[in-house]
């Protein structure tokens, strides 16, 4: 490279090495970002379980026939009947 | 959480201009390298970044004493931000180097007295990190981790004047008498503005990743102490 007349062509190599300066450092902004925002979500979630717990409100039973709350379809619906 | 505060959001829009002056001074404002042609453009990142490194590991080094004096988890936390960055920096330096001795020494790797050094130091940092994840009590890390940073920190000034001290076929751009180097060149003055300015752009945009690395260590200690809470 140091006995020649004309400037040699490294323009790859200057466009690779600036590839990955860039890439190395977005990936290090990114990492940065990503850890931040997972821990802030950490963060939310261990606020919320640590709030002191709230006195639990019971819905007052409703006249008429009482709609079945029970999600297993295959379970036979409650009637009267069948609770004595 | 804490928001972002006003002068780091600033920070970060200023390191990014800073960035893009700087890749506009070195590849179009300063003037191509005769013998070694665009290749030598890389040059102003890989000092640049190589400087900030090397700075962040002294002060790493210098945030362990803190730390052994005081037992401030505080200077652990800063000890953790200035390692990860510099980590970062030097891997970019590292590369740079690699693909610059390429078209220059016809090799990417030689093992020669800098680039060996450059090689431990980085390997000393990422093995710092490994001996951190290895150990659970908090006390003990930060302890076990300022006496390991404290010790990994005579690589950097070792790496720094690797290339005064022996003989080496790396340049000494700046005040190199090294005949044996190989690759040196004499800076225009447009080559040392690109080079002055990439060497500050480097340092902003160290001391605003490090910032928001100190931030993300804050909460990774909030976290940390929240969790214990709950689960006892």
């Amino acid at each position: 490279m140091f006995f020649q007349d004309t400037t040699p062509d490294t323009s790859g190599y200057m466009i690779a090495g600036f590839a990955i300066a860039f890439i190395l450092m977005a990936l290090y902004v990114a990492s940065i970002y990503l850890r931040n925002r997972n821990l802030q979500q950490d963060m939310t979630l261990l606020e919320e379980m640590d709030k002191p717990a709230q006195p639990i409100e019971i819905p007052q039973p409703k006249k008429g026939p009482a709609k079945s709350t029970n999600n297993n379809k295959s379970a036979k619906p409650v009637t009267k009947k069948s609770r004595q | 959480m804490q928001s972002k505060p006003l002068v780091l959001k600033i920070l970060d829009v200023v390191s990014i201009i800073l960035l893009s002056i700087s890749t506009y001074l070195a590849l179009i404002y300063a003037p191509t390298e005769l013998v070694m042609g665009n290749v030598q453009r890389v040059f102003y990142f890989h000092i640049g970044t190589a400087w900030t490194a090397l700075l962040g590991f002294i002060l790493a080094a210098l945030f362990s004493v803190a730390y052994l004096i005081t037992k401030d988890m505080k200077w652990d936390r800063l000890q953790v931000a200035a390692i990860e960055v510099s980590l970062v920096f030097f891997l970019i330096t590292i590369v740079l180097g690699s693909i610059w001795a390429r078209p220059a020494w016809n090799t990417w790797w030689t093992w020669d007295p800098r680039l060996t050094t450059a090689a431990v130091t980085e390997l000393i940092y990422v093995a710092y990190f490994m001996l951190r994840q290895g150990i659970d009590e908090p006390e003990k890390r930060a302890r076990f981790g300022a006496v390991y940073a404290l010790v990994g920190g005579l690589s950097a000034p070792i790496t720094f004047f690797a290339i005064r001290l022996f003989r080496t076929i790396h340049p000494v751009v700046i005040g190199g008498t090294n005949p044996a180097a190989d690759g040196g060149f004499s800076m225009t003055p447009r080559m040392l503005t690109a080079f002055f300015f990439a060497l500050f752009t480097f340092t902003i945009i160290f001391v605003d990743l490090f910032w928001n690395r100190i931030r993300l260590g804050d909460l990774q200690e909030k976290v940390e102490q929240l969790k214990l809470k709950v689960t006892m």
